[in-house]
């Protein structure tokens, strides 16, 4: 055993890591568009749609991932309309209920990020736009995005590397990803600490990446913010 | 040809009201080409807001406003409230007017260079090479060349404000309007603000400036407009309005502005 | 049995199951985030205090359990607190295999967790305090632990409000995690309903309704106690 089963575990955990990959970043950007689509909706002014956005916001963010996980994997594929509808190739495969349930998921808060950038973006500059004689698109393309983009990017941060550790729980829908076969060696083999420590490491190492890279983008599109050049 | 083709821009009865509050109340102004016009009024009295409903960042709730012999064409709301008739209009007739702010409002994530040559690329869709030189030409004029490669937040107030009156000039507006615009500067950089707003002036620019200055209005521009409560309570060249004041109000005004 | 049923609260029903389930799951959540709290103030007055080892050592594990899935603490939590306490059951003599409660190890997950965010929502609330008031107390003569007990513990827990309502609402979503353990929690009444009616959907459906019963219940109580204890700090329109 020793250094050998560390060796081994830590490669058998390394082979799952495109699972959990595979969740994570599909979600992140299914869950972008919805959220965008639920910001438009929240900021539209037109009630019904304001009442919407509002209740999947609370729906979304107020339950447990793992209730609304089920509810999709578990719950949906119960329901005979479902079964005969047109969806159940995608509803019946466990890593597509996963992506679909983590991008629901998600969307609600990147919705609520995506807002408060843009409450962020100083009124008197939107305006300097619209003197000019801007369009609306040009407006939101050119100064609304790129100013609300830099706003974003420390919550957002947190954001993903939730998604991150949510993927763990994807190990209690069949599918094999990192969590799930940590698990699986401490069964096969009765060793309790190393595969979680293992496991452990490698979410943490992931994290630690991804809290640096967000950093750097922040650093490089930010020279505005820096000290004053001499 | 009627009478407002000779202006560079007319105000013709123009009301504002923010909810219960009347703001403006039948304000109406002409500017010809070369006019230097300095607005003056005490806070409330609607000055900022007469600049800000003739490019329309507020909507006037009545009102004609022709620039360039254009008038903005306007149409009532189903609940009855005003509104441009034509957006594209009101974004080509805005790209003829060059503002300038109180608080700068350069868009903090561009460099001075790029916060002047974003419009005119953008916007009037001029070629970058072009842009670019007379962005440069521009910085020199106003005094900040060396500024262009930096980013807002690194100049003092006065040099961000020089900054956006070149932005505006970048536009080659027919009019300017300046919304008060050394009023949230210190006071030892008001000074290089209004010498570049007196240059302008004597190049020729047609100006509409809402100012405290009392020195800019007096001595630098051709006609003074007081505004009090909504209307225009005196107007005339500032020798008449400065030297031999016949409305009672505009005394008290500049009394007070003195002290 | 259709839905109402399975839900209802007759015989072979889950009504009050789900709602015992819901009812351990406050519990557990309470405790978890009483542990957080402990731990988190531990963190923050080592971070506060300048003291450089132990701030670290505070810095370390707040990195650490914000860095590793909520899963993953659970599991480790409960299966090595059991390996830890078999192996010390069976130093003093009690053979076999003794498991932690799952309680007890459920909420000292979340506790773990929790206290990482909870000492960051101490520390910037402590530094929130104006220091003048401080200096004010001292002059008078307060003592250390009565400055304490009077000034500083009832501002830190007034400008914590905001981001300890947020950590209960993570705190009781969390808490679904440790079904894992078998606690008989709103997550694993679930499950066990849904395995024992065969209706998924309505039982996990049922189960998310209930947790956002909880949140929003909790929602209330958290604006109710910011209002009561800013009261007097906000200017209030003459």
């Amino acid at each position: 055993m020793g250094a050998d089963f560390l060796w081994t575990t830590f490669t058998r955990l390394l082979g799952a890591l495109d699972v959990t990959l595979s969740v994570w970043a599909l979600s992140i950007v299914l869950g972008a568009f919805i959220a965008a689509g639920i910001t438009w909706m929240r900021g539209s002014g037109v009630r019904p749609l304001v009442y919407f956005a509002k209740a999947y916001i609370f729906v979304f963010r107020g339950a447990p991932l793992l209730v609304q996980l089920f509810v999709v994997y578990y719950g949906l594929g119960s329901i005979p309309a479902v079964r005969a509808s047109i969806f159940w190739p995608f509803l019946r495969d466990a890593f597509d209920c996963a992506v679909l349930s983590y991008a629901l998921c998600t969307a609600a808060y990147q919705s609520e990020i995506f807002r408060g950038a843009l409450a962020a973006v100083p009124h008197g500059q939107i305006e300097a736009a619209r003197a000019c004689g801007m369009s609306r698109v040009t407006l939101f393309r050119r100064i609304i995005f790129p100013i609300a983009l830099r706003q974003a990017l420390p919550a957002y941060s947190t954001e993903v590397i939730s998604m991150t550790k949510a993927t763990a729980l994807v190990s209690m829908v069949t599918l094999w990803d990192v969590m799930s076969v940590a698990l699986k060696i401490r069964n096969d083999t009765l060793v309790t600490y190393t595969p979680l420590i293992v496991a452990g490491a490698i979410y943490f190492v992931l994290n630690y990446l991804i809290a640096r890279a967000f950093i750097a983008v922040e650093h490089w599109l930010s020279p505005h913010l820096r000290a004053r050049p001499n | 040809m009627p009478a407002a083709d000779a202006f560079a821009l007319t105000v013709t009865d123009m009301h504002k009201r923010f909810g219960a509050l009347e703001v403006l109340k039948g304000v109406s102004l002409q500017a010809r080409e070369g006019d230097v016009i300095s607005i003056l009024g005490s806070s409330g009295s609607g000055k900022s807001t007469l600049l800000r409903c003739i490019n329309l960042l507020e909507t006037p709730d009545d009102g004609v406003v022709t620039v360039a012999g254009e008038t903005i064409k306007m149409r009532k709301t189903r609940d009855g409230r005003a509104e441009p008739a034509d957006r594209h209009q009101v974004d080509r007739i805005r790209s003829e007017l060059g503002m300038v702010f109180q608080s700068f409002n350069l868009w903090s994530h561009m460099t001075i260079l790029e916060n002047l040559i974003e419009a005119p690329i953008h916007v009037q869709k001029r070629p970058r090479a072009q842009c670019i030189d007379e962005a440069h030409a521009l910085l020199d004029k106003v005094g900040i060349g060396d500024k262009a490669g930096h980013y807002p937040a690194h100049l003092s107030g006065g040099q961000q404000q020089r900054a956006a009156i070149a932005r505006a000039l970048a536009m080659q507006p027919k009019v300017m309007l300046f919304d008060e615009p050394t009023s949230a500067l210190d006071p030892e950089l008001v000074g290089e603000v209004l010498r570049v707003m007196r240059a302008l002036a004597e190049e020729g620019r047609t100006m509409l400036v809402v100012t405290h200055e009392m020195s800019f209005a007096r001595d630098v521009s051709s006609r003074v407009v007081f505004l009090d409560q909504g209307l225009v309570e005196a107007e005339g060249p500032p020798s008449d309005l400065f030297g031999d004041p016949k409305s009672d109000r505009f005394r008290q005004f500049i009394k007070k502005e003195r002290n | 049995m259709n839905w109402t049923t399975a839900l209802g609260f007759g015989d072979r029903s889950w009504g009050p199951a789900m709602v015992e389930g819901a009812v351990m799951t406050l519990l557990v959540s309470t405790a978890g985030l009483a542990i957080g709290a402990i731990l988190g103030s531990l963190v923050a007055w080592a971070k506060l205090s300048g003291a450089k080892f132990a701030g670290a050592i505070g810095e370390g594990y707040a990195a650490l359990f914000r860095g590793l899935p909520e899963l993953l603490v659970v599991y480790f939590v409960y299966f090595g607190s059991s390996a830890l306490l078999t192996a010390f059951a069976n130093l003093v003599g009690i053979e076999g295999f003794v498991g932690v409660p799952a309680f007890a190890a459920g909420s000292l997950a979340v506790g773990v967790i929790s206290g990482a965010y909870q000492a960051e929502v101490f520390r910037g609330a402590f530094l929130a305090i104006a220091k003048g008031e401080l200096e004010a107390a001292r002059s008078v003569g307060m003592g250390r632990w009565l400055m304490f007990r009077r000034i500083i513990a009832p501002q830190v827990l007034r400008f914590a409000i905001p981001g300890l309502g947020n950590l209960w609402q993570v705190a009781l979503k969390d808490s679904s995690l440790i079904s894992v353990t078998g606690l008989a929690e709103l997550m694993r009444e679930s499950q066990l309903g849904a395995g024992s009616t065969h209706q998924p959907f309505t039982f996990y459906v049922a189960g998310g309704a209930l947790y956002l019963l909880l949140t929003a219940f909790s929602d209330r109580l958290f604006e109710f106690a910011e209002a009561r204890a800013t009261r007097g700090m906000r200017r209030e329109a003459h």
